[in-house]
């Protein structure tokens, strides 16, 4: 129901107005940071790549979160293919 | 991109299949009928067409299409009070682009425009107010449409005019929330669902808390997901393996996006600018209790209704609608009495057909290839159900 | 009025043909050969005037030349008709008329008559334009949509969506800041090309309006064939990809304005790439997918994760998909 996608703050542009460009392949706009800036650490926030819905950022995305999820897809082939040698092995 | 690119992989889709199909084989399946799983949130059901995962699934699994498109439960009289504002002499009535087909009684917002409304998209909030900046001598009407997700959006655009005074500013609030309407879906006896797939972004700014009662007092796995198409196939799993564990739980799939607790800044600003509604109405769903939030009578001067001395219409959905059944999964959009003939994408009755998030448009143009792919489709075939659309 | 004209489009586009300023345009027989005669038109009104890559003057000569030269024509003469809203400022008349005038020279043919009104402001918005355009056609070329067979190669010369995602950019209205620009381009050396490799080509059309997801159902179409298309083939720059994850858009539906798509038989397809992407305006070519039989009348696309979709018509203008 509510297209987000990540982006990545470039700059800072109006800190008094949490505003800040972001940046999604190339595309750039300026977006409000209120929902994941901390007063007065704006500046904190350049670089992180964060859920963009309708101009604002929403969430700051965790990268280890995201590689713990790719980890445990990962994982999901490996149960798979362990299980697939196990029942290979057990062929007469 | 990043973020996007790596959960999009085709070779981890494959294991991530397979690990389906082995839990598949050791859990209890429903008599007579496949595994229901609602997506709740129409972004999902958008991912799934786009990357044709129904057809990627095994058959005893069918993805049911939930609520969760602001825009296909939009109902005709909220319609008709846009246009009535939006023909309000002097008004810049401004929304999200897809609002913009929508039918009421009196037509779309496009077809207002073409009578000569000055009806403007915008892709933020932000950019309204900056209209209202720009046009001291007009008034700059905002339609405030969304779950959760947008709502801190649009209350922090509110606060914004406040602070800075801006006199020629006001919001048309149609801002509705996912639980009660989930709790209206599951307090009905003839509800087929098994599991569900929750709602990834309305979750960033809620937290996953509320969602408890699901397992709790229903029994039924709900898995927060995300909308790349690994982390679709990865949260069926996850509810599979629920179901083949015999549990039920609220997990977050999602967790490089969403916090448990959800975002307390956002959480604020919701807080400040709304309040309950004592009953908000859906199309094809009826009135729902505190389904839905208007603003908060300090800001009475930023709100459209009280502005304009709007009197809301209530407008009755067309008779042949079944979008109801459709949004609560009893039919498959085909099934519908009006779909593909008096409901198509040209000639929309019902919402679903209008939102390209919404089921029936979804299925109107990814839809099947040819009937046997099509699970559930064997009453009409692909050729007879694509025919409209050409026409 | 007859400074209008002399100032700014006699000087831009002066030839033999417009000088005399009859009240027609005359030309030689011979410039047309002893083949076909190809003859179109197209009126062109667009927001912003001015956009990366082009403007509405270059977008004219573009557009109908482009018909021409996807029916195998070589264009040989254009009309210039426009409508100009009182108030135009004559600086970006001129503008506009040299950049006809530049387009024209690059795509080998002359505006050779034409005709200027103006309006009061509000009965236009600033300047619409119409071209059109007549071309002589080789004997022996016959490209149609009907001629398209199940095994043909389809192949297109460009990445997707540059001039629809330019000008919505352009716009200003989104907030977007991009470094896009319209691929806004003639197509006659392309064609050419394409066809001296692949002389067997059925049938070759432009992606404008409705993008090539349009093109392509209007392929199965007419021939009753299906047009099978992989995800994974079809060219996109980052920019394109960034504004339409952005907004919710496919860029399948995205217009191009220096886009072909062609149905080559499979055994000349490897030569007809090879022989684009040297050329400017070709260096992205490639085959985007196979024409097969069935589901007769269906644009079907194979995601790159494996699933299936069908591609449709579009109802009306594709609108960004926010919530």
């Amino acid at each position: 129901m509510c297209l987000g996608i990540p982006g990545r703050i470039t700059e800072i542009i109006d800190a008094d107005r949490f505003l800040a460009w972001v940046e999604v392949s190339g595309v750039r706009r300026k977006v409000n940071v209120t929902c994941v800036a901390e007063p007065g650490r704006l500046d904190d926030l350049v670089g992180a790549w964060v859920l963009l819905h309708v101009g604002f950022a929403m969430s700051v995305i965790d990268e280890a979160e995201a590689a713990r999820t790719l980890e445990v897809l990962d994982a999901l082939g490996e149960v798979q293919d362990e299980l697939a040698a196990m029942r290979e092995s057990a062929r007469p | 991109m990043k973020y996007a690119d790596e959960f999009r992989d085709p070779a981890l889709a494959k294991k991530v299949l397979a690990r389906i199909d082995e839990t598949l084989a050791r859990m209890p399946m429903p008599e007579g009928r496949p595994l229901h799983v609602m997506e709740v949130c129409g972004g999902h059901t958008h991912s799934i067409f786009r990357y044709g995962l129904q057809k990627l699934v095994p058959d005893s699994i069918e993805f049911v299409h939930g609520p969760g498109c602001p825009v296909c439960v939009l109902p005709m009289g909220r319609v008709d009070d846009c246009v009535t504002l939006a023909e309000h002499p002097g008004v810049i009535f401004t929304t999200f682009g897809d609002a913009m087909r929508v039918p009421g009684s009196r037509g779309s917002l496009l077809d207002a425009k073409a009578r000569g409304a000055d009806v403007r998209m915008v892709y933020s909030p932000l950019d309204a107010l900056e209209l209202a900046r720009g046009n001291p001598d007009r008034e700059v009407v905002f339609f405030a449409l969304g779950f959760e997700t947008t709502m801190p959006s649009t209350a922090l655009t509110l606060l914004q005019a406040a602070d800075e005074g801006i006199g020629n500013f006001s919001m048309l609030c149609q801002h509705i929330t996912i639980i009660p309407t989930l709790k209206a879906l599951l307090s009905d006896p003839h509800c087929l669902i098994d599991g569900f797939i929750g709602p990834g972004h309305v979750s960033m700014v809620i937290g996953n808390a509320g969602y408890r009662f699901i397992p709790e007092r229903h029994g039924k796995p709900f898995v927060v997901a995300g909308f790349e198409p690994l982390d679709l196939l990865q949260s069926l799993w996850m509810v599979l393996a629920q179901l083949a564990g015999g549990r039920a739980a609220v997990e977050n799939q999602y967790a490089r996006v969403v916090p448990e607790d959800g975002n307390p800044a956002a959480l604020r600003a919701i807080a400040e600018v709304y309040e309950d509604r004592e009953s908000c109405d859906w199309r094809g769903l009826g009135a729902i209790d505190r389904s839905g939030v208007r603003i908060r009578a300090a800001y009475a001067d930023l709100d459209a209704e009280r502005r304009f001395g709007l009197v809301p219409a209530d407008v009755a959905d067309p008779e042949i609608c079944q979008c109801g059944e459709v949004v609560r999964g009893r039919l498959k959009p085909f099934q519908c009495r009006a779909f593909g003939r008096e409901c198509t994408p040209a000639t929309p009755l019902g919402a679903l057909m209008v939102s390209s998030e919404g089921a029936c448009a979804a299925y109107h143009q990814y839809g099947a290839t040819d009937g046997a792919t099509d699970r559930g489709a064997s009453d009409r075939s692909a050729t007879d159900r694509g025919a409209p659309a050409r026409g | 009025m007859r400074d209008l004209i002399d100032g700014i489009f006699l000087a831009a586009f002066g030839n033999a043909g417009i000088a005399a300023l009859e009240d027609q345009a005359r030309l030689p027989l011979a410039d047309f050969g002893g083949g076909g005669l190809a003859f179109t038109t197209d009126s062109f009104v667009i927001d912003p005037v001015f956009f990366p890559g082009g403007d509405i003057g270059r977008l004219a000569v573009c557009g109908t030349v482009n018909d021409l030269v996807v029916g195998g024509a070589r264009p040989v003469a254009l009309s210039c008709s426009v409508i100009l809203e009182e108030g135009l400022p004559l600086a970006d008349l001129r503008r506009i008329a040299a950049s006809m005038a530049a387009a024209a020279a690059e795509a080998g043919c002359r505006i050779v008559t034409g005709d200027t009104k103006v309006v009061p402001r509000g009965a236009a918005d600033r300047i619409f334009v119409n071209t059109a355009g007549i071309g002589s056609i080789p004997q022996g070329r016959e490209l149609a949509a009907t001629r398209i067979r199940p095994g043909d190669a389809l192949i297109v010369n460009s990445t997707l969506g540059l001039h629809g995602a330019a000008v919505m950019a352009a716009r200003g209205d989104l907030g977007l800041a991009t470094a896009l620009e319209s691929d806004c381009r003639p197509l006659g050396a392309l064609v050419e090309a394409l066809l001296d490799a692949a002389p067997g080509t059925h049938a070759i059309r432009d992606a404008t309006r409705g993008g090539v997801a349009t093109v392509l159902n209007e392929f199965a179409d007419a021939a009753g064939v299906c047009c099978r298309i992989d995800e994974d083939r079809l060219p996109l720059t980052e920019a394109v990809r960034g504004l339409s994850e952005i907004l919710g858009l496919d860029p399948l539906y995205l217009a191009n304005e220096g886009l072909f798509v062609a149905a080559v038989p499979e055994p000349e397809a490897e030569a007809a790439l090879a022989v684009l992407r040297p050329l400017p305006g070709g260096a992205a070519a490639c085959r985007i997918g196979t024409v097969t039989g069935a589901p007769a009348g269906r644009v079907v696309m194979t995601s790159f994760f494996g699933g299936e979709r069908l591609v449709d018509m579009l109802e009306g203008d594709q609108l960004p998909r926010i919530c």
